[in-house]
């Protein structure tokens, strides 16, 4: 027999296995995401008289410098604020027209009528930490998600944020024309009313 | 008998590199896949604060970020220690935050611009007397929509 050189391993396949994982990566990885605390500001408008609001319908929340809270004039941890101002917003102490018949509330007379007209007020000074005025507002953002919450539960069977999930998702198979009239539904049952003043300057 | 006899005579044949571009070329893929491309380069400290009723942030590219803290140890000497914004690349006075809005919806499409969001990625320890100047500043640019980016998180974390 004639000598011969062994035989080279064919290569050919090689760049196809490379992109074949190159594809792999491709599909699986995900480009991390941001997530945060959406809010809307209010728009600049001439100076003009507020709205006339009764006092028991505003909740005013102050933080002051050091992280301490003042809610309705009393000091409160964090960690009761999110159960204040759900008692807050749905209290439904009014009457008549401003009833509110889902509210599961105390019905208490000197706080809020209607979640409709519940305001809450979150009022910082300049001095104040940002890490706790987001602490305060992921708390109020809880306090509304809850209740709604608990109403899309009531009405629909599914929480609202799951609502809104399915919304988003490109996937969901269902009527997306009549979930959007729902999440406004229930939107409209605890709008979300925060109000936001300039800090003030602090007082030293 | 004569079959043991060739595989001792004869020369070593050489390795065949034929794959090795693929390899690398594996490589330089995995590589680039793993990375995260960091489009602006964080001059000022950002340590966000926690939050846990979050929305994720679909579309990155309609995000305006505005980043707000303290400089960087590395830039202190040149910037000092007093709270500064961060635009794009390079820190920026509050009167630059209009511009940069108008700068950001010249880029974005005409059906886009309404969605455009401002994404707020502020140091915990910065003083809300900067968050709403900036907020101001925002106002009157009319970028009403904001987002302030936190980490996932219990928020009774961020008083540790």
């Amino acid at each position: 027999m004639a000598r011969r050189s062994a035989p080279e391993v064919n290569a050919g396949s090689m760049a196809d296995i490379a992109f074949l994982l190159l594809i792999f990566f491709l599909v699986t990885t995900t480009i991390e995401t941001d997530s945060g605390i959406n809010r809307k500001l209010p728009p600049i408008q001439d100076e003009q008289d507020p709205p006339p609001l009764k006092e028991r319908n505003i909740f005013i929340v102050l933080i002051n410098s050091n992280g301490n809270l003042l809610v309705e004039d009393e000091p409160m941890d964090l960690k009761n604020l999110k159960q204040a101002a759900i008692q807050f917003l749905d209290n439904g102490g009014g009457k008549g027209d401003e009833a509110c018949n889902y509210c599961k509330g105390a019905k208490d007379p000197s706080s809020s009528d209607n979640p409709v007209k519940a305001v809450i007020s979150l009022q910082n000074n300049r001095l104040t930490k940002y890490s706790d005025y987001i602490a305060v507002q992921n708390e109020l953002v809880a306090a509304y998600n809850e209740l709604r919450d608990r109403e899309a539960k009531r009405l629909f069977g599914v929480t609202f944020q799951e609502m809104e999930e399915a919304f988003k998702s490109e996937s969901y198979t269902g009527d997306k024309d009549k979930l959007k009239e729902r999440i406004q539904q229930i939107k409209d049952m605890y709008p979300q009313k925060l109000s936001e003043a300039e800090p003030k300057r602090t007082s030293r | 008998m004569s079959k043991f006899k060739k595989k001792k005579s004869g020369d070593i044949p050489a390795i065949s590199t034929a794959s090795l571009p693929d390899i690398v070329f594996m490589l330089l893929f995995f590589f680039m896949v793993v990375t995260v491309m960091r489009d602006t380069s964080i001059k000022v400290k950002n340590r966000l604060p926690y939050a846990d009723q979050v929305e994720k942030l679909e579309k990155k590219d309609l995000i305006m970020y505005i980043y707000a803290g303290e400089p960087s140890d590395r830039y202190q000497s040149v910037a000092g220690t007093e709270a500064r914004v961060q635009l794009n690349d390079k820190y920026a006075s509050l009167k630059d935050i209009k511009q940069f809005v108008f700068e950001e919806r010249q880029d974005t499409r005409e059906e886009l611009k309404q969605a455009l969001i401002a994404g707020l990625k502020v140091d915990k320890e910065t003083n809300m007397g900067l968050v709403s100047d900036i907020k101001t500043e925002l106002r009157e640019a009319e970028a009403l929509k904001i987002t302030y980016i936190t980490k996932k998180g219990a928020a009774l974390k961020n008083l540790e």
